[in-house]
C-alpha cells in the first residue's frame, strides 16, 4: 500500500464546510481547534475557488524536524502522528508547518496554551486502539476500523479525496479527463505531461 | 633571537589566519528519534486480528468507493 494522502479538487469544493463539521463531530474536537478548515480564494468574486486544508501528512514533515522533544512519528502508511504525553506545547511545529495544521487548545482565564492537536488521518495515536485514552487525546481511530477519514468519506461533492495516494490520484486523473478541465490548478503538466494531452472542454460541460 | 622572532611571527600569522576563517552559517537540521510510546499497526486489533490483507482490502474498497463515476454509472 502506498502512502495515505489527501487531495482536494478545487473545481468541486463548494465551501460547505461539511468536512470541518464531520471532523469536529467525529473526534469531539474542542472549541477553538480546527483540525481541518476550508480556505477560499477570491471569496465572493465570481470564479472563487475553495479547498479544504488539514495536515497533509508530508513525506518529509517539517514539524517532525523542528520538534524539540521528538514527539512525532510516521506510521507505515505515511501518516504523521504525535504523542501528546511528550508534547510540551511550544508551538515550533505550528511555525514550521506550511499549512497551519498544528492547533493549540486554549483554556482558562489567561488563555493557557495546551498540547498540540492536529489531523490524525483518523488514525488515532500511540494509545491502544479503540481505547478511551486514544479517543480523548486523538479522536476516533477509523483507519484501524478499515475506514478512511470522515472528512473525505462524507464530502458531498467528493471534492476531498483521502486514502492511498495512487488510488486517489487515479480517481482524480480520470475525473479531470472526463470533465475536460481543472487540471491547470494542480500542476497536471508536471504529473501527467503537457496540458495539451487532455481533451478540450465540451461546450456546457459541468464540473 | 632570530629563531624566537620567526616563531613569534609564525604564531601571529596563524592567529591572523584563524581570525579570517568562516564557519558555515547554514544550520543542518538532523532528524531526531521518536521518543514517545510505540504504536501498533492498524490491523493489529480485535477487528482484523493481524490480518493485513483483510485490512488493505477493506481500505481499498472504501478508497474506490470515492470514485462516483464508477459508483453511479457502473463504469
Amino acid at each position: 500500500m502506498a502512502r495515505m494522502k489527501f487531495l482536494c479538487d478545487a473545481e468541486r469544493c463548494i465551501e460547505c464546510n461539511g468536512c470541518v463539521t464531520a471532523c469536529k463531530q467525529e473526534h469531539e474536537v474542542p472549541w477553538g481547534v480546527n483540525r481541518r478548515r476550508v480556505v477560499t480564494l477570491n471569496d465572493g468574486v465570481p470564479g472563487e475557488k475553495s479547498i479544504s486544508v488539514a495536515c497533509m501528512h508530508c513525506s518529509d514533515a517539517p514539524c517532525m524536524a523542528v520538534c524539540p522533544v521528538d514527539c512525532f512519528y510516521k506510521t507505515s502508511e505515511g501518516v504523521v502522528l504525535h504523542d501528546k504525553d511528550l508534547c510540551i506545547g511550544c508551538g515550533y511545529c505550528f511555525y514550521a508547518c506550511p499549512f497551519g495544521a498544528p492547533q493549540f487548545p486554549q483554556d482558562g482565564a489567561f488563555g493557557l496554551r495546551g498540547k498540540m492537536d492536529k489531523c490524525t488521518f483518523c488514525a488515532g495515536g500511540p494509545e491502544p486502539d479503540f481505547s478511551a485514552a486514544e479517543f480523548r487525546k486523538y479522536g476516533r481511530n477509523r483507519l484501524a476500523e478499515g475506514k478512511l477519514p470522515a472528512c473525505a468519506e462524507m464530502c458531498s461533492t467528493k471534492a476531498l479525496l483521502g486514502g492511498d495516494g495512487d488510488v486517489i490520484a487515479n480517481i482524480y486523473r480520470n475525473r479531470v479527463l472526463k470533465r475536460g478541465k481543472g487540471s491547470e490548478v494542480w500542476g497536471w503538466g508536471t504529473a501527467y505531461g503537457k496540458p495539451a494531452q487532455q481533451p478540450a472542454a465540451q461546450p456546457g460541460a459541468k464540473s | 633571537m632570530r629563531t624566537l622572532l620567526v616563531m613569534a611571527a609564525a604564531v601571529a600569522l596563524a592567529g591572523v589566519a584563524a581570525g579570517c576563517g568562516e564557519k558555515s552559517s547554514v544550520t543542518v537540521y538532523k532528524q531526531g528519534q521518536y521518543q514517545g510510546k510505540p504504536d501498533k499497526q492498524p490491523w493489529d486489533n480485535d477487528q482484523f486480528k493481524g490480518d493485513k490483507a483483510a485490512w488493505e482490502k477493506a481500505v481499498k474498497s472504501r478508497n474506490l468507493g470515492q470514485n462516483e463515476y464508477v459508483r453511479v454509472s457502473g463504469g
